[in-house]
């Protein structure tokens, strides 16, 4: 009995952890550019067939493959960022969220074509680890790391170097970060690349445990949502703690 | 605030679409049509929270589904026939929405937003676990049913013509309503609805009632749907999909005019189909409409009637 609820405890933790990743990545552009990115559920799609094409073609750990999938995030949420939002963001709400959610119907479109709706996973066994009588996957126990070290890492980047000071100045306010000399554009493209990279690597990170397919994005977005809302909007901890109140429940 | 002639070619233009089918008697086309004018009223209707009042209502299909789920349930159990019981259903779904409205209209922009998708998910999950109304199968029709109307054939025709009439009335009432003083409340409110409180709008009603305008025409269309259909569930009457495609349609046509929400459904309409039955892009639709969205969104956010208005000021008031 005992161990069956430590067991519970255990995975729902981890899990919320990975829950509060993906999260993070939404409420970054949400605060930073007051922006609810529809396209969230698309990108974490996009993140798990990274993470599954990079294991079963180029036989790379999906662990190593991850920090790729970062860097692809950063350049593909850019390269968004450019194309769909720039010339609106300071547009009144609907036209923001209709631009991500066309986004969202590229992606989803052009991946359904391409991979049909199949359910696909990753064939990873890495062992487990046994807590007090219950057994966790080591896969589990990676993710839920993992997604405390990008979030550490985020925090890092947001409050001690320069391109994240000017991320957060531009948050609070615009104008103001750029007659300092910030060059908003750039930090608005590189906060929207981030968030992006993040959804995406959570993404990579939850197709080592779930089978998924090119939909299953959306309960992944509706998730985000509620820890967003649970752990308040601009802080990468209070997602993390929304993420663990949700993977708990 | 002149009255405008665009009624007396729009309702026009309408009744010839609308007369198509039964002159011909093609029952393909009567599907077309009942589709174009299914749009038109959602459109019509959506119009008038997202485009009249400025609220982005992205769950809008909720009262789409709860005025069919009322209207079904009517039918199948009470033996009502199909107009009261629709007319019932669309009160059905503006009574929910006032009563919603109260509460999520205090949001505002992307908040609201969120909130009304967060609504949709709600009411679906609700139906899919109460048994009553069938649960996550959903009801469907004894056939008998149709035998009221004279046998399923003409039931179909009954319910064509009355979707008809359903349009017609919609469009006249959203035309209206925006040449209202009501209208012009909401459209205060729109631009800048502090200022409007302070001039005397009382901004707190007048968007209830606004969203209980633009629920009651969804909820009635969900009635005569459904009744054709013969059967209805929760994943079918509550589907997000269906909420997008009629944001999609407002935008594609133009924001706050009612020209503009009627020729985004026809023109929406159309490229679907052309889309779906055409086999090279037939299974790139989405991302095709998602290319068409975005364009919209970044060059012509004030969408085809808008951006006719914008070009030719003798136009202008004939498409209000």
């Amino acid at each position: 009995m005992l161990s069956a609820w430590l067991g519970a405890t255990l995975s729902g933790i981890l899990l919320g952890l990975l829950y509060g990743l993906a999260a993070i990545g939404l409420n970054l552009i949400w605060g930073v550019m007051n922006v609810i990115n529809l396209s969230h559920g698309a990108f974490i799609a996009v993140g798990m067939f990274a993470s599954y094409f990079m294991a079963n073609y180029l036989h790379l750990s999906p662990f190593l493959g991850v920090f790729l999938v970062l860097a692809t995030g950063v350049v593909l949420g850019m390269i968004t960022y450019f194309i769909s939002l720039h010339r609106i963001i300071s547009a009144p709400e609907l036209s923001t969220l209709l631009a991500t959610y066309s986004v969202s119907l590229i992606i989803i479109g052009l991946g359904t074509f391409i991979f049909t709706t199949n359910p696909r996973a990753i064939d990873i066994t890495m062992g487990s680890v046994s807590v007090g009588g219950t057994v966790l996957p080591m896969t589990r126990i990676l993710t839920g790391a993992f997604s405390v070290i990008f979030t550490l890492w985020l925090y890092y980047f947001l409050y001690k170097t320069w391109s994240g000071k000017a991320i957060r100045a531009v948050s609070m306010n615009r104008d103001a970060a750029e007659l300092m000399g910030v060059n908003t554009t750039m930090s608005l493209a590189l906060a929207f690349g981030i968030g992006v990279a993040l959804a995406m690597t959570a993404g990579a990170l939850t197709a080592t445990i779930f089978p998924f397919t090119i939909l299953s994005g959306g309960g992944y977005e509706l998730k985000s949502f509620v820890i967003c809302v649970l752990g308040g909007l601009g802080s990468p901890l209070g997602a993390l703690l929304g993420g663990l109140i949700l993977g708990l429940i | 605030m002149g009255k405008g002639k665009t009624l007396f070619w729009l309702i026009p233009a309408l009744l010839i679409i609308i007369l198509i089918p039964p002159v011909t008697g093609s029952v393909t086309t009567r599907e077309g049509v009942f589709l174009i004018l299914m749009y038109v009223t959602l459109a019509v209707s959506l119009n008038i929270i997202l485009g009249y009042t400025g609220y982005v209502s992205f769950g809008h299909i909720v009262f789409y589904g709860i005025g069919g789920y009322v209207a079904f349930y009517l039918m199948k159990f009470h033996g009502i026939h199909l107009i009261p019981a629709m007319i019932m259903g669309g009160i059905g779904a503006a009574i929910a929405a006032f009563a919603l409205g109260e509460a999520v209209l205090r949001l505002r922009g992307a908040f609201f937003a969120i909130a009304t998708i967060g609504v949709n998910e709600a009411v679906k999950a609700l139906v899919n676990n109460l048994n009553f109304i069938g649960g996550a199968e959903g009801l469907f029709f004894n056939f008998r049913i149709y035998n009221t109307y004279g046998g399923a054939t003409k039931a179909i025709w009954f319910s064509y013509y009355t979707m008809a009439a359903l349009t017609i009335t919609t469009v006249i009432a959203a035309y209206l309503i925006k040449k209202s003083k009501f209208g012009l409340g909401l459209m205060a409110i729109r631009e800048d609805e502090d200022a409007a409180i302070i001039l005397g709008v009382n901004a707190k009603r007048y968007k209830s009632l606004a969203y209980a305008a633009s629920a009651l025409f969804p909820g009635m269309v969900g009635a005569v749907f459904f009744f054709k259909a013969g059967n209805i569930e929760p994943h079918d009457a509550f589907h997000l999909i269906k909420s997008i495609e009629m944001i999609f349609m407002v935008m594609l046509g133009g924001y706050g005019s009612v020209t503009g929400a009627v020729t985004g459904a026809l023109v929406y309409e159309r490229l679907k189909g052309f889309l779906l039955v055409n086999p090279l892009f037939k299974n790139l639709h989405m991302a095709i409409s998602g290319v068409i969205l975005l364009l919209i969104v970044l060059f012509m956010p004030q969408g085809i009637v808008g951006f006719i208005r914008e070009k030719s000021k003798k136009l202008r008031e004939m498409l209000e």
